[in-house]
């Protein structure tokens, strides 16, 4: 896995191991050309990881996904490699500790949604968005007072759900005078 | 679905049989995969016909907000991601060809026609997945191929030493995956235009014929 390598070349320093003493050029050009091959594999399976992470965020917006560039297009020495794969472990796990507190605040605000789907009169005026429970809809759900002033002096309650996303107007309406 | 040679497909065999364009030893060596595969074919950059701007309307209903998303489980758009961060860009700031078409379809809300050229490669590249770019023959020397730059040597601005670039036999006509910005690319007086896939390791053979062939089928319909 790659998070054990990671951790390994976290704990030596963030290289790779050095060279032993007596081997020739063609041994130290060979080595080094591993260790790239090593490190392409790595960020492969990061690359992975992330995109597997980003289909799994959705529709989560304002999460970072960006590592940033290296300066290429060109072929990138170990040096340049181990910072490409370091940002995207680096990037791997913040965007799963974001996935997961978000997560975590979606929970509570389902259960808020339950209590407040059982008893509305106890959450006057609260307004869930289908973005609080994780939810890709614009849907809204809003506890209201039935006959506006009326119910809200008498204490009835009901929960609204809105009717969905607005429609859609098209470039031709946009447009339109 | 290989063109060569295949009389069924109802395409010329001679035209049809995308070049092995060459890629420099070190290149070969250090990025496995890496390939070059070209066809010169008859192109203009006129208006799209009724049909092709169909058939880019077609796909823009077929692709929505979902395959954007799913585009990096796909494993030869993922191919694409991967060689670009092993070649120092990130393709969430300089999106791949296929995903930054995904972006214009979200952005725009259909994929935009431009012109029949354009409109080849946009359509290929979105039913294949595989880098296409376009580059008027007529200003082309000889074999493309792939190296890095020489000292001294520029597109529109000087180019670092090493940078990867596509190239004929005398000079660099374009960063690999970036605008062509040597003079090379296609604009109204083009008549001939060499359509190049850069192939990168995991993506096979079959895709990339099938993504030149699906350009050429465009053009000459």
């Amino acid at each position: 896995m790659p998070e054990e390598l990671l951790e390994r070349y976290a704990v030596a320093g963030a290289s790779p191991p050095g060279m032993p003493a007596g081997l020739t050029v063609d041994d130290r050009l060979l080595a080094d050309r591993r260790v790239r091959s090593e490190l392409r594999r790595q960020i492969a399976l990061l690359e992975r990881r992330l995109g597997e992470l980003f289909a799994a965020a959705f529709p989560r917006k304002g999460i970072e996904w960006r590592v940033g560039a290296g300066g290429g297009p060109r072929v990138l020495g170990v040096a340049d490699l181990e910072r490409v794969r370091d940002a995207l472990a680096a990037r791997l796990r913040s965007a799963e500790a974001e996935v997961a507190r978000r997560g975590r605040i979606e929970e509570r605000n389902r259960q808020l949604l339950e209590q407040m789907l059982i008893a509305p009169e106890h959450h006057r005026g609260v307004l869930i968005t289908a973005a609080d429970i994780g939810e890709p809809s614009c849907r809204t759900w809003r506890s209201t007072p039935r006959l506006g002033p009326i119910g809200m002096l008498m204490g009835w309650w009901r929960v609204k759900i809105s009717s969905g996303c607005p429609l859609a107007t098209g470039r031709a309406a946009a447009g339109a005078p | 679905m290989s063109p060569r040679g295949d009389g069924g497909l109802g395409v010329d065999a001679d035209e049809a049989v995308p070049e092995s364009g060459w890629v420099a030893a070190e290149l070969r060596e250090e990025l496995p995969g890496l390939d070059l595969r070209y066809l010169t074919l008859d192109a203009r950059t006129t208006k799209s016909p009724a049909h092709v701007r169909a058939r880019l309307r077609t796909l823009s209903d077929r692709f929505a907000g979902a395959q954007a998303i799913n585009l990096r489980h796909q494993a030869i758009p993922w191919a694409y991601r991967v060689f670009f961060r092993h070649i120092g860009l990130d393709p969430d700031e300089q999106p791949t060809p296929v995903e930054q078409l995904a972006l214009e379809r979200m952005f725009h809300g259909g994929f935009v026609t431009r012109n029949r050229l354009d409109d080849a490669i946009a359509i290929a590249i979105i039913e294949s997945g595989v880098a296409l770019r376009a580059f008027d023959a007529a200003k082309l020397s000889g074999r493309l191929g792939i190296r890095t730059s020489a000292p001294g040597e520029e597109l529109t601005r000087p180019l670092a030493p090493g940078t990867l670039v596509v190239a004929d036999e005398q000079r660099p006509i374009g960063q690999l995956f970036g605008d062509p910005a040597s003079g090379a690319e296609p604009d109204g007086r083009t008549r001939r235009a060499a359509i190049a896939a850069v192939q990168v390791r995991g993506v096979p053979d079959i895709a990339v014929e099938e993504a030149i062939w699906i350009a050429s089928n465009v053009l000459r319909s």
